[in-house]
């Protein structure tokens, strides 16, 4: 049942709706160890349930939700956590008043006899994680809140790959971050595949996307629009299609005419 | 939250991952002064210092030993309110729940001519039970707690007046100072010792004990993790994993069990409750955990600070009668105390965030 050729995490004909609005209708997903599965989509598309979906926030009216193969419903992100997936939200999930340490091993403390926290161990794995994420950190005393938005991004990447995460989900990582840290965390991410996780990557620019994607699913108006391998699709296409295809076309002819 | 997500965009960039140069300026002292207890230690240095002078009876063993009580007495309800605003809530119920936990042992122990132990008991039971109902009522209506605590303030203080008088005909409980138990209750509760030739009051051993177990959940345990977690952002901490709702829950009853312990003080230093009692009270419990560096917005603070700010509080309280000034002034000082401390914490909160 868990042969290697089964992908981690695979959607099927997925639908969520929130009342009477459907924020998601017929969505297929696939993420495989290894593989960097790109979902792009402006805002409104429908990225955000569908990563609630994969991260057990939500429950999925209709179609299919496996993990390896086997079905799934989650209840909670604790049982997505059990089974490896682990999601790394756009605000971080991360409480800024609290040392890095602190925050690293939130909801996944260790803990020695007495229930007395193992704090001793856990600074140091934190640093140690952190290094091998290559950010040095001489203070995992400091509040995550004084680190730089690519830090934090860092620490919450590092903690779900220490917590044994199998599928990493990144919503939105590099949105709020100038060029130069977005590309470090391009760089985690690529870091990630080569530890052979399967990395499901939000965003909703193909720029971010391209480069570290191997699979690109493009939502538009809560719907698949498009579900490609790397060597189908070129950057502007993928471009394009992000942006509504014949919609860029129309603005591109419109503008030329302004410009005139 | 947004601040955290928002805080990259306008920062320059780093270059590429590596030590951060910003580090090197936290130095020792910077971070003494983001405890959140250091305000309130000076503080406290600061008007001991200040009724020593101008006190010649504050410094005498017989006021210390006021001033303590007077301390213990807030101290205790303090612990656990700050755990409660540390968890990002309040109690405005806090005041009268220590009025009705110690009527409802009184009034049963009374009524059904029980041993005083077994009131003791019942109380305790009903009490958690009162504090697991303003944690219920917080969690299913998210309501702001203020105003979910608000309305069972009002509930309780009716309550405690509208069943004493149904039951006694009177405002107070019947006293139960010849009911069998009231000895050994009293023993545990509300006794005395001579230590070193300092009177001292129980309570303020309870108090220590509760402050000294209190920085240890904090500090030491995984739920200490949590009641930080669920106060400084709620939403990070259930995604990853930490049952928010069952920690709240929880804060609330560990406010109900600080107000039950000081209803039993209560019921055993004065024998009778007045059931009028306690309103207004929830109000000094704030201003001592406050003083004590606990931010009103949840996520920081201190159970040592609460009880440092409750030691702040006896010390107004009780030096301003040794001074020999006009006790109708006191409140002008606490509210006066109040605004300077969060200001200060306020300070604190922004060195702490700053993200450039």
């Amino acid at each position: 049942m868990t042969g290697t050729d089964q992908p981690l995490i695979r959607l099927t004909g997925v639908g969520k709706s929130h009342g009477a609005v459907i924020a998601l209708r017929d969505v297929d997903l696939e993420a495989s160890a290894g593989e960097v599965t790109c979902v792009l989509g402006d805002n409104g598309a429908g990225k955000s349930t569908l990563i609630k979906i994969v991260a057990g926030l939500h429950r999925h009216d209709t179609g299919t939700y496996e993990v390896q193969g086997e079905k799934v419903e989650f209840g909670s992100p604790r049982e997505a956590l059990d089974r490896g997936i682990a999601t790394v939200y756009q605000d971080l999930a991360v409480v800024p008043l609290m040392p890095v340490w602190r925050n690293f091993f939130l909801g996944s403390e260790k803990r020695r006899r007495f229930g007395r926290l193992d704090i001793v161990s856990m600074r140091e794995t934190a640093r140690r994680e952190m290094a091998a994420m290559g950010v040095d950190l001489r203070d995992v005393d400091q509040p995550i809140g004084t680190l730089s938005g690519g830090e934090r991004q860092c620490v919450a990447i590092a903690r779900a790959v220490h917590f044994g995460a199998r599928a990493l989900v990144l919503d939105e990582p590099t949105a709020a971050l100038g060029v130069k840290q977005a590309g470090v965390v391009l760089r985690y991410i690529v870091r990630a595949r080569e530890r052979g996780l399967a990395v499901v990557f939000i965003t909703h620019n193909p720029h971010h996307a391209y480069p570290v994607g191997d699979r690109f699913l493009i939502l538009n108006r809560g719907r698949s629009i498009g579900d490609h391998n790397k060597d189908e699709i070129t950057r502007e296409e993928l471009t394009a299609l992000m942006a509504g295809g014949g919609e860029l076309e129309e603005l591109a002819r419109e503008l030329d005419v302004a410009g005139d | 939250m947004t601040r955290a997500a928002s805080s990259g965009v306008a920062e320059p960039p780093v270059a590429g991952p590596g030590p951060d140069e910003r580090l090197a300026r936290r130095s020792p002292l910077r971070r003494l002064l983001g405890r959140p207890e250091l305000g309130a230690l000076l503080g406290a240095v600061a008007l001991f210092v200040f009724f020593s002078v101008v006190a010649d009876a504050f410094l005498r063993a017989g006021s210390f030993s006021t001033v303590l009580y007077a301390s213990s007495t807030f101290g205790i309800m303090a612990v656990g309110v700050s755990l409660l605003m540390i968890g990002g809530e309040f109690d405005l119920s806090a005041g009268v729940l220590v009025t009705s936990s110690a009527l409802i042992a009184a009034l049963t122990a009374y009524q059904l001519t029980l041993n005083v132990w077994a009131g003791v008991a019942i109380s305790l039971v009903l009490t958690l039970a009162l504090g697991a109902a303003n944690g219920l009522l917080y969690v299913r209506t998210r309501l702001p707690s203020f105003i979910v605590t608000l309305a069972t303030f009002f509930m309780l203080a009716g309550l405690n007046l509208g069943v004493t008088k149904a039951l006694t005909g009177n405002v107070a409980s019947d006293s139960v100072r010849d009911m069998d138990g009231f000895d050994s209750a009293r023993a545990v509760f509300a006794s005395d010792m001579d230590v070193l030739g300092v009177n001292v009051r129980i309570t303020v051993l309870w108090w220590l004990l509760f402050v000294a177990v209190a920085t240890w959940i904090l500090l030491r345990t995984r739920t200490g993790n949590w009641i930080f977690a669920v106060g400084g952002s709620a939403d990070s901490a259930r995604a990853v994993g930490v049952p928010v709702d069952r920690v709240k829950i929880g804060l609330f009853m560990g406010v109900a069990f600080c107000a039950w312990f000081s209803g039993m003080h209560l019921v055993f230093a004065f024998a009778t409750v007045q059931s009028g009692e306690g309103v207004g009270n929830e109000f000094l419990y704030i201003i001592c955990a406050v003083i004590g560096g606990c931010l009103l917005t949840g996520g920081y603070g201190s159970a040592i600070g609460a009880a440092i700010g409750a030691f702040i509080f006896g010390m107004t309280n009780k030096g301003i009668v040794y001074a020999e000034w006009n006790p109708d002034w006191f409140r002008f000082f606490l509210g006066a105390m109040l605004l300077i401390a969060t200001v200060v914490n306020l300070a604190v909160r922004r060195r702490v965030e700053r993200t450039s």
